[in-house]
């Protein structure tokens, strides 16, 4: 016999799933399937895999061991998957995840694109995800929910840190280079409104694609453009190389490149030689106090390299979200998520730290300046820093934001 | 000076890079083409082989102290053996059946190297410094070239040249060929055809891994870089004839000033022009450019 798929079959099936998707239990103890399940959805094979991917699970592992591996006697367990890079693969794997699995939060989400596809399946599912390792401000805008938290940094943040203080240094004409999809196209903006406001101009942008090897033709664009500064809007292997490509093409030292997203590992890969006196904007960098050595030695033990912003921001927040669920008694999304707003956070990464209705946290950033050869003492010793912008200063002002939630 | 309102300067600096990029192009297409033409294996391995280049190159640098020029000179033949190795254990099972399972192999022996590495040394890349005497940059009035990307161009050129002159002007080319068109015949005249069929794999791996080293100090090595040239690496084989040395490497340099000129006028097509070309000759001219329409 043959099953005809009739509109009335097909809406019962679609009832059938709905259903099965609102009828998630929480048990008498109020915990879903007697244990909290975390998903750490990362690159574990592109172009991130540097600053999120494997060191990324091992953070978050880190963290539930330090908690004690378990909430109110229920087993905390961490799952991790790899989402390509593509937003399709993030959401669905999102999907089955919340659906199917038991997942209760999603952490890391490296790559704008899957970030803000992530956001949209955990608001739709009620299931909370932390995005830790991209910078979209959609986040804590068009995506927003109760459920979404952006914990590390952000597009704003990376703006107003190094942008803001390049323009406010003089340095008033810019081109970009910008890698072309969300992430690099947000944070040109970000950085674009910034300068303008402070009265400087944009004087063009060439666009280039993710993982791009070969910048020497955007480097011709970037000199002809005659530009004061270059603003590099990649991060990875693609800033690496447009650094690389400014510095042989004898665009640098007479046109300064801003980085606007490096990270701890761009630095290391690029070496002090190259590197030396970029500007970057870091919420962490391991070599700061007693409280971020004392973790980051720890994680260079299981690991066997440093920590960057997003490894450290991918322990805080599961950190925040297990004392959340521990306060609240139960994983129930809901109660998690207004505990999760209502706990304030003190720890190595963060002082007084706390999240906004959209879903910001809320943190001091640091500007640092990548140190001389000369000047760097030991292993790993990259950076100064050169100030501490206020968090309230970083991010987005609440009544930009576009978030539903705010005019609730 | 303005043509259609772009700088004569930026259009010329653009044109000089098309150059350069259609050296890597050429060297990469030739040793595709070459191993087409004899093993009829679509070696889809070529970029991984390249990165292997890379890799040896830094690798011998850092733990055997050699320099820049020993390493051009050697890393194609450790490459090249490495290359043999994997022609003679797997590939070599593969002949006669559809190009397919070749297709296949290739592609997983990529997955296999790009994540093997990525593993090793991470994502973001190693750096390998520009050989001391190529520093600097020269200022050619329109444009400042860097001396390095100058010497890729002669080198890339040479190799070519005197690929072509063995493989069209020497005995062992013509053995080559001959064991091409027909490999019963010239086994029959005392030609050991699969040892020529295995060195001819070797050859062409190595002409990859001769460009990797070509191209370490510009890209930082790393794992994913010959991923994307392996694309359009094809695309330049195709348009220019599969199995065609010549087409090759005049194709390969041809798109390369393409793809330069599509960067001033739209930057953001120059990732698509080359396929397009592909498009326009596959209707006009299915056998390529320089291809011959066998029957």
């Amino acid at each position: 016999m043959r099953i005809r798929t009739t509109p009335i079959t097909a809406t019962a099936a679609g009832l059938m799933l709905g259903l099965g998707c609102a009828t998630t239990s929480w048990a008498d103890n109020g915990f879903s399937d007697d244990v909290v399940r975390i998903g750490v959805l990362t690159d574990m094979s592109g172009i991130y895999t540097d600053l999120s991917g494997e060191a990324a699970v091992e953070a978050v592992r880190m963290a539930v061991e330090d908690f004690g591996g378990e909430v109110h006697g229920v087993p905390i367990e961490v799952i991790f998957a790899d989402h390509r890079n593509r937003p399709d693969v993030g959401a669905s794997r999102a999907r089955e995840w919340y659906d199917n699995d038991g997942v209760d939060m999603i952490n890391d989400l490296s790559n704008s694109g899957v970030a803000n596809a992530v956001a949209a399946v955990a608001k739709e599912r009620r299931r909370h995800a932390i995005v830790n390792s991209s910078s979209t401000v959609g986040i804590t805008n068009d995506y927003c929910s109760p459920y979404a938290t952006h914990y590390t940094y952000d597009a704003h943040s990376l703006a107003h840190g190094t942008g803001a203080s390049i323009v406010e240094e003089g340095g008033t004409s810019w081109f970009f280079l910008t890698v072309d999809f969300a992430f690099g196209h947000g944070l040109e903006e970000a950085v674009s409104n910034v300068v303008r406001d402070a009265g400087g101009q944009v004087v063009g942008a060439a666009r280039h694609p993710l993982d791009t090897t070969d910048f020497s033709s955007y480097a011709l664009q970037a000199q002809a453009s005659g530009a004061e500064i270059i603003g590099i809007a990649s991060t990875g292997a693609d800033a690496i190389n447009a650094i690389n490509a400014l510095a042989e093409f004898g665009v640098t030292p007479s046109q300064q490149p801003a980085a606007l997203l490096l990270w701890f590992d761009d630095v290391h890969a690029l070496g002090l030689d190259t590197a030396q006196g970029l500007l970057l904007t870091n919420a962490f960098y391991w070599d700061a106090n007693d409280g971020t050595r004392e973790f980051s030695e720890r994680f260079y033990e299981r690991t066997g390299r440093m920590p960057n912003m997003a490894h450290a921001g991918n322990y805080s927040s599961t950190m925040h979200y297990l004392n959340a669920v521990e306060a609240a008694g139960t994983d129930d999304p809901d109660a998690v998520s207004e505990k999760m707003r209502e706990l304030e956070i003190n720890d190595f990464f963060a002082q007084g730290g706390y999240i906004r209705p959209n879903g910001r946290m809320v943190h001091d950033q640091y500007m640092w300046e990548v140190k001389t050869p000369d000047e760097s003492e030991y292993e790993y010793d990259y950076m100064r820093l050169v100030r501490t912008i206020s968090g309230e200063d970083a991010f987005q002002p609440l009544e930009d934001s576009t978030c539903y939630l705010l005019d609730e | 000076m303005d043509i259609f309102g772009v700088p004569i300067q930026a259009m010329m600096g653009q044109l000089m890079l098309g150059i350069v990029n259609g050296s890597f192009y050429a060297v990469l297409s030739l040793g595709l083409a070459i191993i087409f033409g004899v093993l009829k294996i679509v070696n889809f391995a070529h970029g991984a082989f390249f990165m292997l280049g890379a890799f040896v190159a830094f690798l011998s640098g850092r733990y055997l102290g050699l320099d820049y020029w020993a390493a051009l000179f050697l890393a194609p033949l450790i490459v090249a053996c490495i290359g043999m190795a994997f022609e003679y254990l797997f590939l070599r099972r593969l002949y006669g059946l559809d190009p397919i399972y070749g297709l296949l192999l290739t592609f997983s022996l990529v997955l296999v190297l790009e994540g093997g590495f990525r593993v090793a040394f991470g994502s973001s890349g190693q750096p390998y410094p520009t050989p001391e005497a190529l520093r600097g940059t020269i200022n050619l009035g329109f444009m400042i070239l860097p001396i390095y990307r100058a010497f890729v161009v002669v080198a890339a050129v040479t190799m070519c040249l005197a690929t072509w002159y063995m493989i069209e002007r020497t005995r062992l080319g013509s053995s080559l060929r001959a064991a091409t068109e027909r490999p019963d015949l010239t086994q029959a005249f005392g030609i050991n055809v699969p040892l020529l069929v295995t060195l001819t794999y070797g050859g062409g791996v190595g002409l990859a891994a001769f460009a990797g080293v070509l191209a370490a100090p510009i890209f930082h090595v790393n794992p994913s870089m010959g991923s994307n040239l392996v694309i359009i690496i094809f695309a330049v084989v195709v348009i220019g004839g599969l199995g065609s040395i010549v087409g090759a490497i005049v194709t390969g340099l041809a798109l390369g000033i393409v793809e330069g000129f599509t960067r001033v006028f739209y930057s953001e097509f120059s990732s698509t022009v080359v396929f397009l070309v592909m498009v326009a000759v596959l209707l006009l001219r299915p056998a390529g450019l320089f291809g011959r329409t066998e029957g």
